[in-house]
């Protein structure tokens, strides 16, 4: 019986030639993540475990991204925090304000992930490197002080859910649609505990961006992991972004799954997911029609280059409609001057959206876009949980980036096509 | 050990920003989550919860965010066990690593009625309804995390293996 690539990675990292789902390891990290939310507690509780160094200074990332640039006083103190525990253990990955971005933008573009890494981050969206054929799972801030003190962990072999998508993928239809599809088919406890591996043609053809998105939204469904076998597309990615070996591993073809489920592409039209769980994904043609007042651009689910170019193809030349407030939020420093080299915030200032520095700030209802009571957004993060961006009497409709362009141009929940043939 | 006290349900899928809101992250002192905890689910549980009182939940308690502030903020408003149908991943690792106990059983989560008395013994994972009489068995935990709670939490389980390193 072979083992999935989730299981190969898990065996390799804790040496064994093995695992079974339900086998307890203890395995060895590639890289911990921390932010400056969650950093601060896990520098607490690494200084209480006494260890004298970090297990390897080179294999941390620290990235303050939540609350910066610093919204309040104690934000700042928080990052202060990171900056000094980055200085006294010669941690370099370390991002100011300036250099830093949403961090799960942020490390695969520097190339911190290659396949068949382990990575463990205190954040739930640490999934999201999945997507380079990595384990790479969210953990809590003593996990991550442990990892940081020991450079291992112990984990619990997942079982894994296999996704196959038949088909071509429909105009407008990116990674965003494809995985709020699948959380609307299992549940957002679908997935709990296991791994999601995404598998097929209509996978083979979606960019690394489009991978990235789907990965990120595997938690979602309550998984640990989502992975997706490295290949071709995954190679021409990482070429100049990193110097490190690594292997194209993948699933062995006798390797056992927990189930498969197989879904035709070219039936699943662009989603939006009702409030308040990303479950209650609809084609967004039987949603059309939601009076909204804001619309977000932008997260570590949707803030990469491809997010950009989609949204600005449906804002040039229009206009965001009166009354909706329209909030355009590239990842990182290096997609925003992307954006800038390529027209897109011209398009997107000109349509009357506002452009902003890379932060979480919107989507965890932090700044930078915070929604008062009875006021509806349409926005491409990866939550819409009761006063998940703001007042508990707020709503959140999730969508990709084309569904959100064209509903800030309407100015209510609408089909891109309705838009673009316009 | 054994924990007793009053019942707080709560629905399926409790988010840890229902359990502490984002908007109160900018700290990391328990006391000050405490006073914000179950916030967005319920505004008057952090006035009304006393020490030793118990949260019973439906299913995926805990799900969306990794924050450990969630558990953080739970203990620290004198909560001493969260009982649900089922935990979301990450909310149940922080969980174990802080050493606030938890016990996944549906039977309990579906009959304990708001307001019980509930009476908890940890080691065993038997939960008794002091109210109804009526007793409910748990998923016993892993050896793996039996040990780490032995130790007082992951910490301490790491603070042992550093020193045995040196």
């Amino acid at each position: 019986m072979g083992m999935t690539l989730t299981e190969k990675i898990l065996a390799r990292h804790s040496g064994r030639d093995r695992v079974r789902p339900g086998d307890f390891v203890v395995a060895r990290v590639d890289l911990v993540l921390g932010n400056d939310i969650t950093a601060p507690v896990a520098i607490k509780e690494f200084e209480r475990m006494g260890a004298p160094r970090v297990f390897d200074p080179g294999k941390i990332a620290l990235v303050p991204d939540h609350f910066t640039p610093n919204k309040d006083i104690k934000s700042a103190e928080q990052v202060r925090m990171m900056r000094e525990f980055a200085r006294k253990y010669m941690i370099a990955n370390f991002f100011e304000v300036g250099q830093m971005g949403i961090e799960h933008c942020l490390l695969p573009e520097r190339g911190m992930v290659v396949p068949g890494d382990l990575v463990v981050g205190a954040d739930s969206h640490t999934c999201t490197y999945g997507a380079l054929g990595a384990f790479s799972t969210g953990v809590g801030s003593t996990d991550m002080a442990a990892a940081m003190a020991t450079g291992e962990l112990w984990f619990k072999v997942p079982e894994t859910m296999k996704f196959v998508f038949t088909g071509r993928l429909n105009r407008w239809v990116g990674g965003k649609d494809l995985i709020l599809y699948t959380i609307g088919r299992i549940g957002v406890e679908g997935a709990r505990y296991r791994a999601m591996e995404f598998a097929g043609p209509a996978i083979s053809s979606l960019s690394i961006d489009g991978r990235l998105t789907m990965a990120n939204m595997a938690i979602e469904a309550g998984a640990k992991n989502g992975i997706f076998m490295p290949d071709d597309k995954t190679v021409e990615y990482l070429k100049g972004r990193t110097s490190r070996k690594y292997e194209l591993e993948t699933s062995d073809e006798d390797a056992e799954y927990h189930s498969v489920h197989e879904f035709d592409a070219s039936e699943i039209q662009p989603q939006v997911a009702l409030p308040h769980l990303p479950e209650n994904a609809r084609p967004v043609n039987e949603v059309k029609g939601v009076r909204i007042d804001q619309v977000i651009i932008g997260s570590c689910t949707n803030g990469r280059i491809e997010d950009m170019r989609e949204a600005a193809q449906i804002l040039k030349g229009r206009k965001v409609a009166r009354g909706v407030r329209c909030i355009v939020i590239p990842g990182t420093q290096a997609i925003y001057l992307q954006c800038v080299r390529e027209g897109l915030v011209e398009t997107f200032v000109e349509a009357g959206a506002v452009v902003s520095t890379p932060t979480c700030g919107p989507c965890l209802g932090g700044h930078m876009g915070v929604l008062a009571a009875g006021e509806k957004a349409v926005s491409t993060t990866n939550r819409n949980f009761v006063g998940r961006m703001g007042h508990v009497e707020s709503e959140i409709y999730l969508s990709g980036p084309a569904v959100a362009a064209a509903s800030a141009v309407v100015g209510e929940i609408a089909s891109p096509d309705e838009v673009v043939s316009q | 050990m054994t924990v007793t006290g009053r019942a707080w349900k709560f629905g399926n899928n409790v988010d840890t920003d229902a359990i502490i809101p984002a908007r109160y992250l900018n700290t990391s002192d328990p006391v000050e989550l405490a006073a914000h905890c179950m916030e967005d689910a319920d505004p008057t549980f952090a006035k009304k919860v006393a020490a030793g009182d118990i949260i019973v939940a439906g299913s995926n308690f805990g799900c969306g965010s990794s924050r450990e502030h969630a558990p953080i903020a739970i203990r620290a408003a004198g909560v001493s066990c969260v009982i649900a149908r089922s935990f979301a991943r990450i909310f149940f690792r922080n969980s174990i690593n802080i050493g606030l106990p938890i016990f996944e059983s549906p039977e309990a989560a579906a009959d304990i009625q708001n307001g019980d008395e509930i009476s908890v013994d940890i080691e065993s994972a038997r939960i008794v309804n002091v109210t109804s009489g009526r007793e409910y068995s748990a998923l016993p935990l892993s050896d793996e995390i039996r040990e780490i709670i032995a130790d007082g939490g992951l910490v301490n389980h790491v603070r042992k293996k550093v020193r045995r390193d040196a």
